[in-house]
């Protein structure tokens, strides 16, 4: 290994794989990763897949729509299979106020140029004919939200990045992080050796508070359990994903027929734990069953758990901070990190060649906590 | 034993279709871990959890890459062991 390198990324995700692509694709290959356990090992390998672009916020419907269009051209890009799916996203609406909110969201969106409609339940029924529309008020639907296999994604970004000649270290966790008036020097394995950088990458997910505090910096960043399960593959029942605000839950079918279904628990405390539970099992089949009351004959396969990194505003924190020079980030995504994981990691490419970005990052600054600026994002399951 | 598919490649993972020729052709791509592996092809995650293929799996890396299977850990399960119907699951929360 060399001693040092111009750019070395915490994290091997999505976020830091794509990264570190996206610096070597300009130009930048003295970039090294550092994964602790295995590629995609975190958030990512666990992860639902679903990619959308219906938020409530600019700036997560602006990532989330660079992204759709980055995942449209990515198989080529990156000579990897990604899976990508275009079977869009069905919203469902049960109260009133859900009614309201669904449609002002659709005008902002609409306003920012997304295909996305305001329908009727027996035109949701006509999409999803297997869903019961007993109190469904309305949805929306947006034709080109989708989803993508999020190993095969995380995988092709990390080959291409090391064919492009970015260097990967598996199987070390960095421990320590120095830095030096103010400015970002090297990084510390738990082995006690040392790496010199000019400039690092937060890309550590759930565990990207730790890292942050490394490099003496706080950051509002939460790791939150939620849990998700799949079926054993099924003949074709949907092409959408479907969230349903009232359950609160989310559900979709992979392309090789198995249904993926996860809610998130608004009593989870903040923790690094990521084991399933049974209650989780019992309470997500009830729901789906009243959103879609055929999947009571499917047999649950398997399920498991993986961490929300969550932030205040349910927003990620993107850039780099004041206090300490060669210091960046992409951390917070709140359960939305690999749809918007893309574009996201091509603007945190941008930032570091260039010192500016094609589409302005700062309602995704880590500033504005201070300033409280922050506008909460709803829409997260 | 294991099938054979058409073209006389061994069926390692019956679950999901996967012969031995396609887990040495991702090992050869540099994909060595065995998470990475069941990832890649699903091996592991049919109905079975794997109980099937995994340790043939294991084998197969540790010829591949010299190493002794004993230094290979197995992928961690997942639960429920055995598939369990969604009205089964459902009812036992009341
Ligand atoms: C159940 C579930 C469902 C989800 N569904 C969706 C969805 O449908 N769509 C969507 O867009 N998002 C979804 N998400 C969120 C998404 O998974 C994350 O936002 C995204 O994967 C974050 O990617 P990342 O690269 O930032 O983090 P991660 O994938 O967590 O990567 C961080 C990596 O850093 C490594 N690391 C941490 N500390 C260290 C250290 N000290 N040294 C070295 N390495 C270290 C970890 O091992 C890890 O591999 C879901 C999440 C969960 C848990
Ligand atoms: S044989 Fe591979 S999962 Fe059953």
């Amino acid at each position: 290994m060399k001693k040092g390198y111009e750019v070395v990324i915490v994290g091997g995700g999505i976020i830091g794989n794509a990264v570190a692509y996206y610096l070597a694709k300009e130009g930048q290959k003295d970039v090294l990763v550092i994964e602790k356990n295995y590629i995609s090992s975190g958030s990512t390998g666990r992860c639902a897949g679903g990619i959308r672009q219906q938020w409530d916020s600019e700036a997560n419907i602006r990532l989330a729509m660079g992204s759709v269009k980055i995942f449209e051209g990515l198989e080529d890009e990156l000579g990897f299979p990604t899976e990508f799916y275009q079977g869009g996203y069905l919203l469902l609406a049960h109260t009133p106020e859900h009614m309201e909110w669904f449609k002002k969201r659709v005008e902002l969106q609409r306003s920012l140029g997304l295909d996305v409609r305001l329908i009727d339940p027996k035109e949701a029924k006509d999409i999803v004919p297997y869903i019961n529309t007993e109190g469904l008020l309305g949805a929306t639907f947006c034709p080109t939200d989708g989803h993508a296999n999020p190993f095969y994604v995380t995988f092709g970004y990390y080959k291409k990045a090391q064919e492009l000649g970015v260097h990967y270290l598996i199987g070390k966790e960095v421990a320590g992080i120095e830095v030096r008036e103010s400015r970002i020097r090297a990084v510390i394995l738990s082995d006690g050796s040392r790496v010199e950088a000019r400039n690092l990458v937060n890309a550590a997910g759930g565990h990207a508070r730790d890292i942050a505090r490394m490099a003496g910096i706080d950051i509002p960043v939460n790791p939150q359990r939620h849990e998700i399960l799949v079926t054993e593959p099924i003949g074709h029942l949907f092409d959408p994903l479907i969230i349903s605000f009232k359950q609160g839950i989310y559900f979709r079918q992979e392309l090789n027929g198995g249904v993926l279904m996860g809610y998130g628990d608004p009593e989870e405390p903040w923790s690094y734990n990521v084991r399933s539970t049974s209650r989780f099992l019992f309470n997500m089949t009830k729901k789906v069953t009243e959103v879609m009351p055929i999947l009571d004959q499917v047999r649950v396969l398997r399920q498991w758990a993986g961490l929300y990194a969550m932030t205040p505003d349910a927003q990620p924190i993107i850039g780099g901070v004041e206090e300490v020079e060669g210091y960046y980030q992409a951390v917070g995504f709140s359960g939305h990190g690999f749809m918007v994981g893309p574009k996201t990691s091509e603007l945190l490419a941008e930032l570091i060649l260039t010192g500016k970005t094609s589409l302005s990052l700062e309602h995704l600054s880590h500033k504005r906590f201070k300033e409280g600026k922050g506008k909460i994002e709803k829409a997260v399951i | 034993m294991q099938g054979i598919d058409k073209r006389g490649d061994p069926i390692i993972c019956r679950c999901n279709d996967v012969t031995e020729s396609e887990i040495v052709e991702v090992i050869k791509k540099g994909f060595t871990d065995i998470e990475e592996i069941k990832r890649l092809l699903r091996i592991g995650m049919g109905p079975c959890q794997g109980r099937t293929c995994i340790p043939l799996v294991m084998r197969i890396i540790a010829r591949e890459t010299g190493v002794n299977v004993d230094e290979i850990t197995p992928p961690t399960s997942r639960p429920p062991i055995i598939p369990i119907p969604i009205e089964v699951a459902r009812k036992a929360a009341e």
